[in-house]
């Protein structure tokens, strides 16, 4: 339900994105568990990746000679993390959740430091018993239900259907290292 | 007041408590006994169901009696209050609610420790959460104390500590023998009531005003005898600086304290995927914002209508103005309409407070069950007696609630919260947001961060002039008042950030670039969640 929600939004929206690179790809990805053609391509592209840019650290040895499967499971998440699809669902979050977090605080914190030391420009009326202060105040409340309608609109459409297929081939492979186990 | 408000009052009352204990035993018979079950009701409750949820855990006695009663006595000032307590869930729906949902398990704990060496973290984690919560049950406590010497019109000791003993008592056992679900139906419960009851209330208030805020507005402001001041910021706030400072400083507190609140945080575990954790974070902030614009209504309302001085005379803190309204709105004391008024939205109070407390109590002992209890235990203990401990613990906190309870009786209940929100800023959200958000976040970072919020938060309420050096703090006889404002986010909250920085940079320990991309990429997709 999830998947067929976004992606019908998704395709309208994000032409460019990876999201919609990734609609070529979409119907595929149902059968990835069966047939996996592109769950092989992307495996082997994370591979590559594995070997170039991975820092030694990453990998404490003493832990890794001990138990495998765990070692590999990590390089699972840092293969994902680095994987162009995941860089650009994280940057798309950041994109919007930094500047709107900015915004808002510095939104409230001014009028609360307003309501505070400048109770004069706040007691201006504007029309009728209203005045400024109120006006601030239901502006609060107006400016959290937008952004509030904001996320959730850009979050359903921008992240959701990529971070689900990410969520998706995240488990394969890590089921993939573990032995088809858990 | 008269007999037949209390009558009425405790059979609408014992009422709920019938309905909130079938619930419980309805749902204590299917039960199995799992972690999962006990903390997060399974994950099965859909986002409408947990978005009302929510709503019920955060609309505490605090919002509806108390910033009520502010906004009658002060006006605008106590509109400041609502203000904050709504857009402090734009922290959590933005940085919280889907990446926690993604991490975690059942506590706060399970995110940090996710990348940390475990033990320390955990009980870190835990030793705070478990704080913040036996704050906010004190201060529901007081609040309950304090309603019903108002409905049984004696100010004696005996009744509010009765009631101190019972509201313990009942959250004890919804929580023990009910878990997470059950306390999950009790709060949609309550958000149902309580929404109604605020619906209702407010329409009648515009009814006498005819639909006309402005001139509810002028109203206010002419009974008040405060004139245009009263719609304007300052009477509360505005004296010394002093005062001031400790505006900003609550206000900082509200603002980045709900996302650092257990019982808050707990909630999103109960969904099954974080798109339903946000979905049910939208909900929340819909039913929130629209019962805190009914509480401004309701707060105007009752200056215009009874005037400050009935309200203070009843009660100095104003905690009374909602159920005095209703009793006016319903044609008066004497009417039957103003009874049933009265008594309806007395007894949605009571419930308000029970499912808040059951909530906090649920959250606080898969604190000390699953953070404390599994750090500090032998090793060979078995997974099922965890479930065991968390029923032990609630029992237990619920005895430390009512002993609180009842020695801070005198206390003021919003200040209380407002405490439990500047603890929960300073010791919970700069850990919390660290090791979501920075990869060099180490162990002794995460543990520097709870406890350098933690301490100075406390410390700091130790030294001010609630507990000592002001006719109304708690020992007004002895003085060793040394930090003039009441409440410590200011101060605090950055400490907390400070410290985690600190403690990050000073450690010898090389932060684990694979945990931190397990904890980034389970945190943004949902791989491996539970």
């Amino acid at each position: 339900m999830q998947s067929s929600d976004g992606r019908s939004h998704g395709a309208d929206d994000d032409p460019g994105s990876s999201a919609g690179r990734r609609e070529d790809h979409g119907p595929a990805s149902r059968d990835v568990r069966y047939e996996d053609p592109w769950y092989d391509a992307l495996g082997s592209g994370w591979g590559e990746l594995d070997g170039t840019g991975m820092p030694a650290r990453a990998v404490p040895s003493a832990r890794g000679e001990q138990d495998g499967t765990a070692v590999r499971a990590r390089d699972v998440y840092v293969a994902v993390q680095r994987s162009e699809a995941f860089q650009e669902v994280r940057s798309r979050y950041r994109r919007f959740v930094v500047p709107g977090v900015a915004a808002f605080l510095v939104w409230y914190v001014g009028y609360v430091v307003a309501a505070t030391t400048a109770p004069g420009l706040m007691a201006r009326p504007v029309a009728g018993a209203v005045n400024v202060a109120m006006l601030a105040g239901l502006g609060q409340f107006l400016s959290t239900f937008l952004l509030t309608w904001a996320y959730a609109r850009h979050a359903r459409l921008c992240r959701d259907r990529a971070a689900l297929e990410l969520r998706w081939d995240t488990q394969e492979l890590t089921r993939g290292v573990q032995g088809g186990a858990s | 007041m008269t007999g037949e408000h209390q009558t009425l009052a405790l059979l609408l009352f014992s009422g709920f408590v019938a309905v909130t204990l079938e619930i419980t035993t309805w749902v204590s018979r299917r039960r199995h006994g799992s972690a999962e079950e006990f903390y997060a009701g399974g994950r099965l409750f859909s986002p409408m169901e947990n978005g009302f949820a929510i709503a019920g855990d955060y609309m505490s006695a605090a919002s509806f009696l108390g910033v009520t009663g502010l906004i009658a006595l002060y006006g605008y000032d106590g509109l400041l209050y609502v203000v904050g307590f709504l857009v402090a869930w734009l922290v959590v729906l933005f940085l919280v609610a889907e990446l926690v949902r993604n991490c975690g398990r059942f506590t706060l704990a399970d995110v940090v420790a996710a990348r940390m060496s475990e033990r320390p973290v955990r009980i870190a984690a835990g030793t705070s959460s478990v704080t913040v919560s036996v704050l906010y049950l004190v201060a529901q406590m007081v609040g309950a104390g304090s309603l019903v010497a108002l409905l049984v019109g004696r100010t004696s000791g005996a009744a509010q500590a009765w009631t101190v003993i019972g509201v313990g008592a009942l959250m004890v056992i919804y929580v023990s023998l009910g878990g997470m679900r059950a306390t999950t139906w009790i709060q949609i419960v309550k958000a149902v009531l309580l929404l109604g009851g605020t619906v209702v209330l407010t329409v009648l208030v515009l009814v006498r005003f005819h639909g006309d805020f402005d001139r509810l507005l002028v109203a206010a402001a002419d009974r008040s005898g405060h004139g245009s001041a009263f719609l304007a910021p300052g009477l509360k706030y505005g004296g010394s600086w002093t005062a001031r400072l400790d505006f900003i400083s609550l206000g900082l507190a509200l603002v980045l304290g709900t996302a650092g609140l257990p019982h808050i945080l707990s909630r999103f575990y109960t969904v099954p995927t974080a798109r339903a954790a946000r979905r049910s974070a939208v909900w929340s902030i819909g039913l929130i914002g629209g019962f805190y614009l009914m509480t401004i209504v309701l707060g105007f309302g009752a200056a215009a209508v009874l005037g400050p001085k009935t309200v203070r005379a009843s009660n100095a803190a104003g905690n009374t103005a909602v159920p005095l309204l209703a009793l006016d709105l319903g044609g008066g004391a004497g009417s039957t309409g103003g009874t049933v008024l009265f008594a309806i939205v007395a007894a949605i109070a009571f419930a308000t407070i029970l499912a808040v407390v059951a909530g906090i109590t649920l959250a606080s002992s898969a604190s000390v069950a699953h953070d404390l209890y599994a750090s500090l235990r032998r090793r060979h203990a078995k997974a099922r007696s965890e479930v065991a401990v968390a029923r032990i613990a609630a029992v237990g906190i619920g005895v430390v609630a009512i002993a609180l309870g009842l020695l801070a009786r005198g206390l003021n209940v919003a200040f209380l919260v407002g405490l439990a929100f500047a603890v929960a800023a300073s010791a919970n959200l700069p850990v919390l947001l660290y090791s979501l958000f920075w990869r060099g976040f180490t162990t002794r970072g995460a543990v520097w961060a709870v406890y350098g919020g933690l301490i100075p938060a406390l410390g700091l309420v130790l030294l001010s002039p609630v507990v000592s050096g002001s006719p109304d703090s708690l020992f007004p006889d002895v003085d060793f008042q040394y930090f003039p404002l009441q409440n410590p986010g200011i101060i605090s909250i950055p400490l907390g950030f400070l410290a985690g920085w600190l403690g990050t940079v000073t450690s010898d320990e090389v932060a684990d670039e694979a945990k931190y991309a397990e904890t980034e990429v389970r945190s943004l997709t949902g791989a491996g969640a539970v």
